[in-house]
């Protein structure tokens, strides 16, 4: 074998030059540049995360707080019940004119002429239109008032919150922006007396559907989506994990099985689109339950979320290593019991992150629902799931599309609210995973 | 009896009868509890399920049986003048009735007898207690809405009647059976095993359902307009017709739709097929642990963010940009500062897209790539192959099928995604291959169809149909294949 060792000998002498010869540094350059691919892709993904989510943050945030303004207002009863008809006419105290006495207490703390009519409009203008309801509904719940003079905070209109925080660019010319100078200067007055402020925005979290944004909130919209979440959790868990201890345990390998098989692996990539469909045409159309409600979005979501959860539970049951289920058939229990009191449990921290995995998909999901016409204008609390509803993510479709500015801080900050539930959710579900897996 | 209140009662009876079975098998085991072939337990369960569940399957096949009997037979009792005037009228005629039905459960006595003299006027006084009238009333429908109310209380009475006695009934037989040698946990266990059976079930109900219910409804959109005209056609007015004026239907032609759904879908995956495949590679190959633990998870938050999120993003943000830089760019170039780039826009949803898809395409692939054998790895690196090598030359062909069956699942996934292209593509249907322009695509038809009042009647809703199992046939190809793609490629390496 000496024919062999020579060449070996004569390569290691060879020049340095005549190694490039093979391409080293061309093809380390390339083994860089590989790499600097993949790093950057990597980044790019990254970026335009960070990207989303300032985004929408930076937008967003400023929506937690609302600009409100607090003055003393006479309720006077000459404008509430000038006739005094109110023990007989319960309409009375309903229709009476509210805006007069916020517009009374804004001329008198602004100090305004009342007969110079274009002022005192721009100084009501500022104020929102939702002051009617609200101090008709303190009015009505305490008809006592009329005739005190009570401090009340309103909320201020949604150019003036705007305004206030910064949003408006003041140096563009007047009559192209809806805030004007003057009312600038009276905000500006307002705020040195402490009159006006900024403060923690409750409102988003209990207000209802309105072509206001300053009286917009998603309160409505998250007790349907509660209410959904509900029927789905209640639904989806029991019937995916019946259907996965089935499949998994006891069926045996058969064509129909397979079919099932393949069947909820493609259920699980149908787009959810297609749910709505089904959802629009079996059971609003077919059963005849009510549109837009919230018992027919739970049940849309619920079939959407099923094979996303018989797929993770059935993972799930995989896990479970098969000494587990020899040792209790080996100590008399039934199959059944084997499987209910043994590998269950033992599955359960892996069912339940797959549950969590697709509630969250399911809280996030507004195609299906705009179908079965959850775009609705929902001003009240539904008190069961069979009222109109509306859900969050659809909340946030309908404000995206309105066009005033003061709708994108709503909607960002709607946004906001949402990803902060599903961020709880998925953090949940990683707890979980953590606390009680089991590696066998 | 409600129907929620029956409901209640069974499941009392059967709690009770679970209590009284157990009881019941400790009586007849004596003392000695080995004596008894099932636990206690056991037994309760088997006379609770006979106490519960016939009652529940009669509760239910009647609450299905009853409307349709009792309105097959108010239909009946209208008069021959109305049932002739065909099965609209006739529908109309029902609905009437059972609105008349609703007033007069609350109404008393006295104003009902006042309704039928026709001394007061039936739609106000139905007005007054809530209930709307969609015609004036007339005299037949009062009767028939009495015999609609009667028809529906008997049923109501007789069926709770029956449904307690099917409770009852069971029960006792149930409790009958009870003795010691009975078999009640292998009882339970078949109909466990038969709940079990049921619920798997539902997955192929789901598909029947999709399936079913979309082609009944595409069916009668076909009855209205002829598939060639659809399937072929190259324009989309659908002209939303006023209600009730037939004749009036627009042009339905899917390809302006389809065209703008595959264009949209290419510029998505053109997006994220490199950054993401390139985003696998690195994370399979050259990652560190912990890089990997940390990019990983915080790339497929991506994945987890819900679609409206990003159609506001591109809504609000991406599309805003790509217009004012393109009015920039346009500027220095020409000097003429006009956008060339629309805010809704086909680059627009596909960029957008393009980042949500991101996440699926890299964890798709990274799970692929990892399960190629250690062995081909090696012995590429063995050969004296630099890692890039080793990827290209021989990992990367390995996976292909993998890889391929995995970028069809994305590429489903772009076909039928929504809220992206409802907020950011824009509503022109037209075909023309600028990106820069809007387009439009199927789901953002099928949402424009079916949002505001619907009619069922009418081609401009029913279309939607006809284009969600388009849709449903499109990604349930590529599904299909897909799945098997990566099924085939998982045995070759296991």
């Amino acid at each position: 074998m000496t024919d062999v060792a020579s060449p070996t000998v004569r390569v290691s002498t060879r020049p340095a030059e005549s190694r490039r010869d093979i391409g080293i540094k061309r093809r380390y350059a390339a083994e860089r540049r590989f790499r600097a691919y993949g790093i950057s892709a990597i980044a790019i993904g990254l970026f335009f995360l960070a990207v989303l989510l300032w985004s929408v943050v930076s937008k967003g945030y400023t929506a937690f707080q609302q600009t409100t303004i607090t003055l003393p207002i006479e309720f006077s009863e000459k404008v509430i019940d000038p006739k005094n008809e109110r023990a007989t006419d319960p309409k009375q105290l309903m229709t009476a004119n509210y805006p007069l006495l916020v517009r009374d207490a804004l001329v008198k703390q602004l100090g305004i002429d009342p007969k110079k009519r274009p002022l005192v409009k721009q100084a009501t203008d500022m104020v929102s239109d939702s002051v009617r309801t609200q101090l008709r509904d303190i009015v009505t719940a305490d008809p006592s008032v009329i005739g005190k003079t009570i401090p009340v905070t309103l909320l201020a209109d949604a150019n003036i919150d705007s305004a206030f925080k910064g949003q408006i660019d003041l140096s563009v010319e007047e009559s192209k922006r809806k805030v004007k100078d003057q009312q600038v200067a009276w905000m500006n007055e307002l705020a040195d007396a402490g009159v006006l402020g900024k403060s923690f925005n409750t409102g988003i979290f209990t207000f209802g559907a309105s072509s206001r944004p300053e009286a917009a909130g998603v309160g409505v919209a998250l007790v349907g989506s509660a209410y959904m979440m509900l029927i789905v959790l209640v639904l989806s868990l029991p019937i995916g994990v019946a259907a996965s201890i089935y499949l998994e345990e006891f069926a045996p390998k058969n064509r129909l099985t397979d079919l099932i098989e393949v069947n909820i692996n493609n259920l699980a990539a149908v787009p959810s689109i297609v749910y709505g469909l089904l959802g629009l045409a079996v059971f609003v159309n077919f059963a005849g339950m009510p549109r837009s409600a919230a018992l027919v979005g739970g049940f849309v979501l619920t079939l959407m979320t099923l094979p996303t959860i018989i797929i993770a539970t059935r993972a799930a049951l995989k896990a479970v290593p098969p000494s587990i289920r020899s040792a209790a058939l080996g100590l008399g229990a039934s199959k059944m019991q084997t499987v209910f009191h043994h590998v269950l449990p033992l599955a359960m921290p892996g069912v339940l992150t797959g549950t969590i995995i697709g509630l969250a998909h399911a809280l996030g999901e507004t195609a299906p629902l705009l179908l079965i016409g959850m775009v609705a204008f929902v001003v009240d609390y539904p008190g069961s799931p069979l009222e109109p509803a509306t859900a969050l993510p659809v909340q946030i479709y309908m404000w995206a599309n309105e066009a005033e500015r003061a709708f994108v801080e709503r909607t960002s900050g709607a946004i906001i609210i949402l990803l902060i539930f599903l961020i709880v959710m998925n953090l949940g579900a990683i707890l979980l995973r953590r606390r009680f897996e089991r590696r066998w | 009896m409600s129907t929620s209140l029956l409901l209640l009662t069974i499941l009392l009876i059967g709690l009770v009868a679970y209590f009284a079975g157990r009881a019941r098998s400790l009586a007849v085991s004596g003392s000695k509890l080995a004596t008894l072939h099932s636990l206690p337990g056991y037994h309760g369960s088997y006379v609770a399920i006979w106490a519960v569940l016939p009652a529940a399957l009669v509760l239910a096949a009647w609450l299905i049986a009853s409307p349709l009997y009792i309105d097959s037979s108010v239909r009946s009792a209208l008069p021959e003048t109305v049932r002739n005037q065909g099965a609209a009228t006739v529908q109309l005629a029902l609905g009437q009735v059972k609105a008349v039905a609703t007033g007069l459960a609350r109404l008393d006595a006295k104003e009902i007898e006042a309704v039928k003299t026709g001394s007061v006027n039936l739609r106000e006084t139905l007005a007054a207690k809530g209930v709307a009238l969609a015609g004036e009333g007339e005299p037949f429908m009062v009767e028939a809405a009495e015999q609609f109310n009667a028809m529906r209380g008997f049923s109501r009475w007789l069926m709770s009647a029956v449904v307690l006695l099917a409770a009852f009934a069971g029960g006792v037989y149930a409790i009958r059976n009870v003795t010691a040698r009975f078999r009640a946990r292998n009882q339970v266990e078949r109909v466990m095993l038969g709940s079990l059976i049921v619920a798997s079930s539902i997955a192929i109900l789901t598909t029947i359902g999709i399936i079913g219910s979309m082609l009944s409804e595409a069916g009668r959109f076909f009855s209205m307009v002829s598939p060639a005209e659809f399937f072929f056609g190259t324009v989309w007015d659908p002209r939303f017709a006023a209600a009730g004026s037939e004749g009036s239907s627009g042009q339905f032609g899917l390809l302006p739709l389809l065209g703008g759904t595959l264009y949209i879908a290419f510029v998505a995956m053109a997006f994220a097929v490199p950054i993401g495949l390139f985003a696998a590679i690195y994370m399979a190959e050259y990652a560190s642990p912990r890089l990997r633990s940390i990019a990983k998870p915080l790339l497929e938050v991506l994945a987890g963010i819900p679609t409206i999120v990003y159609g506001f993003f591109a809504l609000v943000t991406v599309g805003p940009f790509l217009r004012d830089i393109s009015a920039q760019l346009n500027g220095l170039l020409t000097g003429n500062y006009q956008n060339f780039i629309q805010a809704q826009s086909v680059l627009t949803a596909g960029i957008v897209m393009g980042i949500m898809l991101i996440p699926f395409v890299s964890s798709l692939s990274d799970d692929i790539i990892t399960q190629v054998p250690r062995a081909l790895r090696d012995g590429s690196l063995g050969l004296g192959a630099t890692r890039s090598e080793t990827v290209k030359k021989v990992i990367l062909p390995a996976a292909l099928p993998g890889i391929v069956g995995a970028l069809l699942l994305t590429a489903s996934r772009a076909v039928g995604e929504t809220m992206i292209v409802v907020l950011a593509a824009g509503v022109a249907a037209r075909m023309q291959i600028n990106p820069f322009e809007p387009m439009t695509t199927v789901t953002v038809k099928i949402v424009h169809q079916l949002t505001g009042d619907l009619e069922f009647t009418s081609p401009q809703t029913l279309v939607a149909f006809a284009l969600g199992i388009t849709l449903f046939v499109i990604t349930l190809g590529l599904n299909i294949y897909a799945l098997y793609i990566v099924r085939k490629y998982r045995e070759q390496y296991e």
